[in-house]
């Protein structure tokens, strides 16, 4: 067991950064920025206003066009000396992060950040590998296809994972030649300065600007500018929904991540022997814990076919029972604390209308005080409820370490429950039956179903949502053409006129 | 019980941002990381249609004009059988809504229908 300090390389305050230097804020005021872990503040960070965003567009539009022009190699060859500098530096990364957003750096080591140096590596080679096509209409005619980037992205981040989310966007941006105006979230704007520190002298003044402030203040100006050509947002549906009304005045595409209310689907068969795959699929029940349940994707449905229902439940509350809930900087806690206070009042919220609909709790239900200076943290224990799909908590993503379990029949009733839902981003289909674990995943409208594994995110595996759960696919070489034009050059080598005038 | 009913510490809130920006309006999200919470805007910001279900029209003291509560019909389907209690509790931010800056987040407490 290590127990990490509680890291000390902060500013003591966090500007603007614009145009590769620290700018103060136009309207002059900052904001407290707390860590999760004891609810104290260690940082104080600029309040952008719609000033700050228009400058953080002049420098981006400054540098976009000499960036789109620099040759892919060398590019590739800057995001992987990002990659270099935070593999050197993951451990510290690693702490920040987790001081920041209250996850334990287990995962933060072990996932996190090391994902995060991969994405960057990822997009390195795929930008290389990319090539337009050509298409030759007759002997006298070719069309040329060519990438080119968009010009200047606005992306907007959220609080889950701040800096491999901040990854899955800028990575493929800026390997694709575009310029960026980022908005790291308000509850977690810190960690992504302390990796820009890191490696701000390896990209050209103005390729990526970091605008920090509220959703209203600054998010707004940025995802309805004119002077942005393409928006990506991970969050909810409202402002989803917001962010492609801005972009339909300007004409933009957008790009969206919602969440969802994933299911993870155990068939009878995941208990037919004690053995290692039954150990891997227990595990895999409990990844509703992973990162306290603020996962996108987390397996917050569990569907339990009815003959192994009673002993694959019995042995899941026993397994969820053994998660280590402690300081997030210990190597042993396997739970750490919500990222804000909001974030646990809402988690809060849904176990009390879970009770309400008569769900019954297996294990945990409440807020966990951990004693010391934890005390004053956003801590929840690990809770298993037991009910029926038209329950709010099986519909709705509470966004904590919280799964509502439920059993099904057979094939089709397994599909028809992990369908009935708005959202379509993520399920879990454990099975020793290779044909029924095909079925049931084609079956599922989700964009991503894990087969026998949950919660891994490679590189080179296209993430994103069907229904309700956004528009587009993250972390997979296609998500380039997500921040690309198509030019098109159609070239006639005839010398020889029409004939129409 | 009203479909959608308002805590005094809300309606407080809601005087305040009123005054500050003008009529008011919510939308309740759902989803991913601020999901699942009203969202508040200055009246017509967000774009009402066809799919959405305007749940209530809040009187709120000390607020000339009503305010009004809307939710996507969908996701109404599956919250019918409840109540809405919008509450304000101390927090750091969340999507575009105009409370955000001030500290604290409107939150909404649920109750089974009668």
């Amino acid at each position: 067991m290590t127990r990490y300090d509680a890291p000390t390389h902060w500013q003591s305050r966090y500007d603007h950064y614009i145009g590769g230097e620290y700018v103060k804020p136009h309207g002059g005021a900052y904001f407290e920025n707390p860590t999760p872990v004891t609810g104290q503040t260690f940082t104080e960070v600029a309040r952008g206003t719609a000033p700050d965003v228009e400058k953080a567009l002049d420098a981006a539009h400054g540098a976009a066009d000499a960036w789109g022009r620099t040759s892919v190699a060398e590019r590739a060859l800057i995001l992987n000396r990002i990659a270099d500098r935070m593999q050197e530096n993951l451990e510290s990364l690693a702490v920040a992060e987790s001081w920041e957003n209250g996850k334990p750096v287990r995962e933060t080591l072990a996932a996190d950040i090391p994902l995060a140096i991969d994405h960057f590596r990822y997009f390195a080679g795929a930008i290389r590998a990319q090539e337009g096509s050509l298409g030759e209409l007759d002997d006298d005619t070719v069309a040329y296809h060519f990438h080119e980037p968009l010009g200047v992205v606005g992306q907007i981040i959220p609080w889950n994972f701040p800096i491999l989310m901040a990854t899955w966007k800028l990575a493929p941006a800026l390997a694709a030649g575009n310029a960026v105006v980022l908005k790291p979230a308000e509850q977690t704007p810190a960690s992504i300065h302390y990796w820009l520190s890191l490696v701000a002298d390896l990209l050209p003044p103005g390729v990526l600007n970091i605008v920090n402030g509220f959703g209203v203040e600054a998010g707004k100006p940025l995802a309805s500018s004119a002077r942005v050509a393409k928006v990506a947002f991970t969050g909810e549906t409202t402002t989803g929904r917001l962010i492609m009304q801005y972009a339909s005045e300007n004409i933009k595409p957008v790009t969206l991540e919602l969440g969802g209310k994933s299911p993870n689907i155990f068939f009878d068969d995941v208990s037919a022997a004690s053995d290692d795959f039954l150990d891997k699929a227990l595990e895999g029940f409990t990844m509703f814990a992973l990162n306290q349940g603020e996962v996108c994707t987390c397996p917050s449905r569990a569907l339990i076919q009815q003959g192994h229902y009673s002993d694959f439940l019995a042995a899941a509350v026993s397994r969820t029972e053994q998660i280590v809930q402690g300081h997030p900087l210990d190597t042993d806690t396997m739970i750490g604390a919500q990222a804000s206070n909001d974030q646990l009042e809402k988690i809060l919220s849904y176990l009390d209308i879970g009770r309400k609909e008569g769900a019954k709790v297996l294990t945990g239900g409440s807020r966990a005080d951990l004693g010391g200076d934890l005390s004053g943290g956003y801590y929840v224990e690990p809770t298993i409820f037991e009910g029926d799909n038209s329950m709010r908590i099986f519909q709705e993503e509470i966004f904590g370490p919280v799964v509502s379990v439920t059993s099904f029949a057979d094939l089709d009733d397994a599909v028809k429950i992990a369908n009935d839902t708005l959202y379509g981003l993520g399920a879990g289909v454990w099975s020793r039956d290779m044909n029924t674990a095909y079925r049931a995943g084609r079956a599922i409208q989700a964009g991503r179903v894990w087969t026998n594994c949950y919660h891994a995110y490679p590189a080179h595996a296209a993430f994103g949502g069907y229904k309700q759960s956004g528009i587009g696919r993250e972390n997979h070489k296609m998500m380039l053409e997500h921040y690309q034009q198509t030019k098109n050059l159609l070239v006639s080598y005839s010398t020889k006129k029409l004939g129409f005038f | 019980m009203p479909v959608v009913s308002v805590t005094p510490a809300a309606a407080e809130l809601i005087r305040s941002l009123r005054g500050r920006h003008g009529p008011l309006m919510f939308h309740q999200s759902g989803g991913c990381c601020d999901g699942s919470a009203p969202m508040c805007f200055p009246a017509g910001e967000f774009r009402t249609g066809s799919s959405d279900v305007l749940l209530a029209s809040l009187a709120v003291d000390g607020v000339t004009e009503p305010v009004e509560f809307w939710m996507s019909k969908s996701q109404w389907e599956l919250w019918k059988h409840t109540t809405l209690t919008v509450d304000v509790v101390p927090g750091r931010g969340s999507g575009f809504s105009l409370e955000a800056p001030d500290g604290v987040r409107f939150l909404i407490r649920s109750h089974l229908a009668p």
